[in-house]
Order: C-alpha cells, then sequence, then structure tokens
C-alpha cells in the first residue's frame, strides 16, 4: 500500500467524515487516494478557509477536523487558520504536502520548512520520513489533538513518502510517552474548594472556554444551581451557560456585559471553570480578583499561576472536577435562599444597565438587529462572528440559549474566521441554521467561501452588519486618536448583494426592521448561502469598553 | 502596561529528560525565545537509556517564572520529566577553555600557576597564547576567569552546566 493510501485508511478508521483542502504538486499522491476515499472532500477556494472550516467543524463535533494543504504557499496559507485553532485550543489535523525527502534543505521549488513555521502554534507536529509510519503518526496525531487541551497538530509529509509502497500495519493502541492527557484533580484541594465555597457569601463562577471543550454543561449548572451561584463567562465561554438562565449575567471583559464587570468586582469567591485569565477578560492581572479568593479549574496545569495567582488549583477536566465538586458540596450544603442579598444584587445590576444604556439612536441598530435575529433563531442555531465591533455587539446583545452553539475567534482575533468556520460547523451540524454574525471587512476577507457553500450545499447565514468601515479600529480613532481616521473606510465597496449573486447564494439588503425580518426568515427558508446585507451607521460604537491597560473597574459604559 | 509584582530572581538547574530524536532541542529553545525566558546555559547529551537524552539548563529566574518555565518545558509532548534540582544535592560541572594571551615568561609562569592551583590542564601553548581547561561549578570558572583577565582573553568557550542529583538511583 502507498503511504497515501495509507494516510485516507488512517482517517477513515480515525471516524474521519470530512476534509477541507487544496491540492497542489506536493500532495498530488495524497489527492489521488482521496478518489477512493469513503468521507467527503470539500475544496477550498484559499487554504485559510480550510483551517478555519476545519476549526468551526472540530469546535461543533468536538473531535478533531481535518484540513490538507501542498507545500509551500499552501502550507503557509494553512498557518493563520493554524494559529488560530492554536489560540483557542480547537482541535485540528493539517496534513500538509512536503517536497520529496532528498529534496528538503535544498530551497527546493514550493518548500517551506512548515514545521518550523508551525511550531509556536501547534500542539505537536510530525514528518513520517518512511511510509511505514503514516498509520501510527496519524493515530497519534489525532488523539494529540483531542486529548487534554486540544490544539492543532500538523503532518507534513513528503511526496516520496506518500508515493512509496510498503506493508503496512494499522495500530490499535497507541502510546506517547511523555504525554499524560488524563489527570484527576486533587482530592486535598477539592477539600479546600468546598470549604472556600461554603464559606463564601458573594460568590460567582467564570466559566471559560474549558467549560464548552470539555461539555460540561450540565455539570456547570448544576453547581450553579446547587450553590445559587451568578453566572458569568469569558468571551470565549460565552453559550457555556444558557444566557437566559435566571443565574446567567453573561462575559465580563473589555467589551463584556456592565453588569457581569461590576458583579465579578464585588465577589468574595472567584471559581473560574477552564479559564485562563486572559488581558481581553481580566484587565490588569494584578488588580483582578484582589482581596477574593479563587478556585481555578483547568485540565493544563501551565495555567495555573500563569496570569493570576489562585488559592485553589484543581488540575484535570472541568467535566470530572465539577461532578466531584458538585457531589462533594451537595452532601454539606445549606440550602440557600434564592432571594440572598448577593442575588438580589444581581437582579439590581441587570435592571440597572437595561435601563440606564440607551441604544444607539437610529431605525436600524446593532442592537435591534441582533435582538431580532435572535427572536427569529431557534434556540440550537449556531451562531459565529467575524472580528471586531460586530464581534462585541454579537457578545452583547445576542443571547446564547442551548450551551455549546456560539463560538468565535477569541484568542487571536482572526478577521475572515466566522465564515469558512460557520461553513465547517454546517458539515458538522447540517441540520441546524448556522449564523455568521459579521462585519463587512471581515467577511471581505474570507468571502470566498461563497462558492464552498454553494456548491457543497451548505448553507449558512451571513449576518452583515455594514458600516463599510474596518469599525472597531474606527473606534479606536475616535476614542484615542481625537477622530483622526487612518485606514479605516471601505468606500461602499463591494456591493455584498451582488456578490452573493455572483457565487450563486442569495443576498438580500435589509435597510429595515421589518425588511430585516423578512430576510432573516427567507435566509431560514433558503437551500443556498445567504448574505443579509444590513447598513448600520459607521458611527455606532460598542459599550461598554474596558480600555487595553485598565481595570475591570475602569469601564466606561458610554452611557 | 500589565507589570507584575517584581519577585527575586535567582540561580536555578532545570533537569529535563526529553526524546532523543530530532527537532526536540529546537521545541524547547524555541519555548523559551516564545515566553522570553531568560536562559544562561543549555546542554544536551546522551543518557543512560539510548533514546533519552537530558537537558541541563541553568537560567536566573524568580520563583513565578521558573515555575511556568517548567510547566511550559512539561507540556511539551517530547518532553518525559522535568526537574528543578536543588543545588545543595546536586553535583553539577561546567568544562571550559579559555586562551589566555601570554608573551613574556612571568606571565606564561603564572597562569601555569594558576591553572594548578585550580585543577585545570593546559591543553596547548602557542607563541602568544596558552589555552587552559578549567572544569568546575560556575562560580570556579568565572573565578579563574576573572584572575587571568588581566593578561588578556583572547578566545572562550563554555560548555554550559551538566548535573546530576546526589546518590540515589533516580533517572
Ligand atoms: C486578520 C486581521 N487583520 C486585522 C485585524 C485588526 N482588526 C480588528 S477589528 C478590525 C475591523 C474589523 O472590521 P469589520 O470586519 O468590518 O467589523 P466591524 O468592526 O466594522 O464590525 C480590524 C482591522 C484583525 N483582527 N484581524
Amino acid at each position: 500500500m502507498t503511504g497515501a493510501k495509507a494516510l485516507i485508511q488512517a482517517l477513515e478508521k480515525e471516524g474521519v467524515d470530512v476534509v477541507f483542502g487544496l491540492p497542489g504538486g506536493a500532495n498530488l499522491p495524497i489527492y489521488d487516494a482521496l478518489v477512493d476515499a469513503n468521507f467527503r472532500h470539500i475544496l477550498v477556494r484559499h487554504e485559510q478557509a480550510a483551517a478555519h472550516m476545519a476549526d468551526g467543524y472540530a469546535r461543533i463535533k468536538r473531535k478533531a477536523g481535518v484540513c490538507f494543504a501542498t507545500s509551500g504557499p499552501g502550507a503557509t496559507n494553512l498557518i493563520t487558520g493554524i494559529a488560530t485553532a492554536y489560540a483557542d485550543s480547537s482541535p485540528i489535523l493539517a496534513v500538509t504536502g512536503q517536497v520529496p525527502l532528498a529534496m528538503i534543505g535544498k530551497d527546493a521549488f514550493q518548500e517551506t520548512d512548515i514545521i518550523g513555521v508551525a511550531n509556536p502554534c501547534t500542539k505537536y507536529s510530525f514528518q513520517p520520513r518512511s511510509a511505514a509510519e503514516i498509520p501510527e503518526m496519524i493515530k497519534k496525531a489525532v488523539y494529540i489533538a483531542e486529548s487534554g487541551r486540544p490544539g492543532p497538530v500538523l503532518v507534513d509529509i513528503p511526496k516520496d513518502v506518500q508515493q512509496a509502497t510498503v506493508d503496512m500495519k494499522f495500530p490499535e493502541l497507541i502510546k506517547v510517552r511523555g504525554y499524560n492527557p488524563n489527570v484527576e484533580a486533587d482530592l486535598s484541594e477539592m477539600v479546600r474548594a468546598v470549604e472556600l465555597l461554603l464559606n463564601a457569601e458573594r460568590p460567582i463562577i467564570m466559566a471559560g472556554g474549558g467549560v464548552i471543550l470539555s461539555g460540561a454543561f450540565s455539570e456547570l449548572q448544576a453547581l450553579a444551581e446547587l450553590v445559587k451561584i451568578p453566572v458569568v463567562s469569558t468571551f470565549k465561554g460565552k453559550g457555556a451557560f444558557p444566557e437566559n438562565h435566571p443565574l446567567a449575567m453573561g462575559p465580563i471583559g473589555m467589551h463584556g456585559h456592565a453588569e457581569a464587570n461590576k458583579i465579578i468586582l464585588e465577589a468574595d469567591c472567584i471559581v473560574a471553570v477552564g479559564a485562563r485569565f486572559s488581558d481581553r477578560s481580566v484587565g490588569k492581572f494584578d488588580e483582578f480578583g484582589k482581596g477574593m479568593s479563587i478556585i481555578h479549574m483547568d485540565i493544563d496545569p501551565a495555567e495555573i499561576g500563569k496570569n493570576k495567582s489562585v488559592d485553589v488549583a484543581l488540575v484535570g477536566d472541568v467535566k470530572s472536577s465539577l461532578r466531584t465538586l458538585v457531589k462533594m458540596l451537595s452532601k454539606k450544603m445549606i440550602k440557600k435562599d434564592s432571594d440572598n442579598p448577593w442575588l438580589k444584587r444581581r437582579k439590581e445590576l441587570i435592571q440597572y444597565y437595561a435601563e440606564t444604556l440607551k441604544d444607539y439612536p437610529r431605525e436600524i441598530t446593532a442592537r435591534k438587529s441582533l435582538k431580532k435575529l435572535r427572536e427569529l433563531l431557534p434556540a440550537n442555531a449556531i451562531v459565529t462572528t467575524e472580528v471586531g465591533q460586530c464581534q462585541m455587539w454579537a457578545s452583547l446583545h445576542f443571547d446564547v440559549i442551548t450551551p455549546g452553539t456560539f463560538f468565535s475567534s477569541t484568542g487571536l482575533g482572526t478577521m475572515g474566521f466566522g465564515f469558512p468556520a460557520s461553513i465547517g460547523a454546517k458539515a458538522a451540524r447540517p441540520n441546524v441554521p448556522v449564523v455568521d454574525i459579521a462585519g463587512d471587512g471581515s467577511f471581505n476577507m474570507t468571502e470566498n467561501s461563497l462558492a464552498v457553500s454553494v456548491l457543497d450545499k451548505l448553507p449558512v447565514i451571513v449576518f452583515l452588519m455594514n458600516n463599510y468601515m474596518l469599525g472597531m479600529v474606527a473606534q479606536w480613532q475616535r476614542t484615542f486618536y481625537n477622530r483622526r481616521y487612518s485606514g479605516v473606510h471601505q468606500h461602499n465597496c463591494p456591493d455584498y448583494v451582488k456578490i452573493a449573486d455572483a457565487y450563486g447564494a442569495q443576498g438580500i439588503r435589509a435597510e429595515s426592521m421589518h425588511e430585516l425580518e423578512k430576510a432573516i426568515k427567507a435566509a431560514l427558508k433558503s437551500d443556498v448561502a445567504t448574505v443579509i446585507d444590513i447598513p448600520i451607521d459607521p458611527e455606532e460604537d460598542v459599550y461598554p469598553f474596558v480600555a487595553p491597560g485598565t481595570g475591570l473597574k475602569d469601564m466606561i459604559t458610554g452611557a | 502596561m500589565f507589570a507584575t509584582t517584581v519577585q527575586k530572581e535567582s540561580w536555578h538547574i532545570v533537569s529535563a529528560l526529553v526524546e532523543n530524536k530530532p527537532g526536540v532541542l529546537f521545541r524547547v529553545t524555541n519555548l523559551f525565545r516564545a515566553r522570553s525566558f531568560n536562559i544562561e546555559s543549555i546542554t544536551v547529551g546522551s543518557t543512560e537509556q539510548q533514546d533519552l537524552s537530558r537537558m541541563t539548563i541553568t537560567t536566573n529566574s524568580d520563583e513565578k517564572t521558573l515555575d511556568q518555565l517548567v510547566k511550559q518545558l512539561r507540556k511539551l509532548i517530547d518532553v518525559i520529566e522535568v526537574k528543578v534540582l536543588d543545588t545543595d544535592k546536586t553535583v553539577y560541572r561546567e568544562l571550559s577553555l579559555i586562551k589566555i594571551r601570554a608573551v613574556d615568561p612571568t606571565t606564561r609562569s603564572e597562569i601555569v600557576n594558576y591553572a594548578t592551583i585550580f585543577r585545570g590542564n593546559i591543553l596547548d601553548i602557542g607563541k602568544e597564547t596558552i589555552t587552559v581547561e578549567i572544569t568546575g561549578t560556575p562560580d570556579k570558572i568565572d573565578a579563574f576567569k576573572n584572575l587571568v583577565e588581566l593578561y588578556g582573553i583572547a578566545q572562550l568557550s563554555r560548555t554550559g552546566v551538566s548535573a546530576l542529583p546526589r546518590g540515589g538511583v533516580e533517572s
């Protein structure tokens, strides 16, 4: 069997059902073997999109998404997507072609040391030197990508290794010495966590992306309901907890909900579940959590104490840690009053900001359109976002109801991520509507994925909040640079309805709330992708705002 | 902008057992660079097990940075085990080659004397230089270097520290 065939079979054995990619000289043997594969191949128009699609697929399926690219430029085009997945701990498997072994290091045509380039943004990488190594490497690659704290893994296969014919053995079991992803939280730390929680008067849960990665939704809800703890999330953790739940407070951070940013500062005990205390979420590391006790649950030991010293560290899969914690707590728990002062405070803050924070005065605004979108989408619809104001508005005004149905490029902030990622999500879960909440600048970066959406029958909805501006940058220029605009205008170009049309998708412009409602309904019925072009005012800012380098207490509400 | 409280730095020896295969040193050093860990020296060599190498890393770091350095190293798939060695319970040595300018006979005999006191070896005597090998703790090498600096050091090469815990049979 050839190395290329072995690759395809190894992927089949891993249960791969779709691969996103684009061929070239150095992966021709793989593409030849692909003809007989029992899984689907989706041809992209740019390799960056292949990586984002694999990422979107992975975030919904919670298993590795696979992408293929050729050597050199094909492989480097994947890098933004790989780095995006790395920053958000998403398991993708990238398989690149490489120049033949004998040509490596000779600056051959389309040779890039992609393992070197990708090193800082991959969890691990492999380069088989003989075809016989391929089956085991693929099994290891998938295992490493999916287990522990997930992340991208690269397998770079020289062309002659793809072509070589050898006897193949497909291992059932593999072992990676030096890699022990399955840790259980220390019991004595667990006991201390229970004590802290029992004694806390104003506890708060900060749910991070780890809850979603581990699928610990019901466990998180059990903890919150048992102790009656209000739940804020990080932006990555948005939707880890139903945002319409009577304990929910929404995301904290630079563009967090005002009430969430406020309440976390008043807490006396923070339970951080699968969160990493990023600067985006907590502002100043030193200032955050001062005088409070912090219980930190994470699967990655290196996250403990990285940005924030904590009182109790529960290292392990948060699903299992939460389960144990709930079990231990329920034995000791004295029923808390549902209208204790702390929960009253939660309500008070929500009400206060609901009354104070006024919408931008215009017929069609980001807030209104996102509320409308929520109203018309089923609870289980999947929503992803682009980057910029659109993303932060989504975080602020779109409530996630079914846990795990929202994701965004939160760590890297990659413009152009949302649209291809939504197509990947649609491939993973074809029966629910998938929406990309987009800004024009971001959508412009990967809009050629419309071809994929149409041809591969993966109809998604692009909810384009179009200010013909690199809006978030413009907002910063208004705020910090005295309105000196520089490099932010898109000058009404292109016409996104025509763009959609050109690809055979549906383009609808919605200039009033009534038109918007009609457009969303039409999009939900459509069997091709729909771009809803919603002109919004380029001066509309995102508030609240915690300026970089300041703390959550310095939040500007814009009211 | 996000300054954290400044902690006291001190000297540490970190010993890591790693897979003996291509690319491992690259992954380790790239990690140090990417996370701005300040490394004084790093040595890599074979061990009693053919498929493992030992890396010995010395660093001037505060406790928090050291903790991160160890945890991030452990996170690397190719790293099997990482330990911070307690310098009191560790044998550690560094080898250095020092080429000293020495033309006149007095200088030459002084250098030879010093080398004897430091239990060094004279490896080469040229017309204008003497090359001495000093093995010992980094402090000892520093002391010798300071002593002969006034003659002029033409070239110097240090290997970095290699270390093992005292006694026991642990790997
Ligand atoms: C690939 C990439 N380039 C540049 C940036 C910097 N950036 C952050 S937000 C933003 C503007 C995004 O504009 P748009 O997609 O139109 O969204 P809006 O802010 O207008 O809602 C830019 C340029 C980025 N995040 N990603």
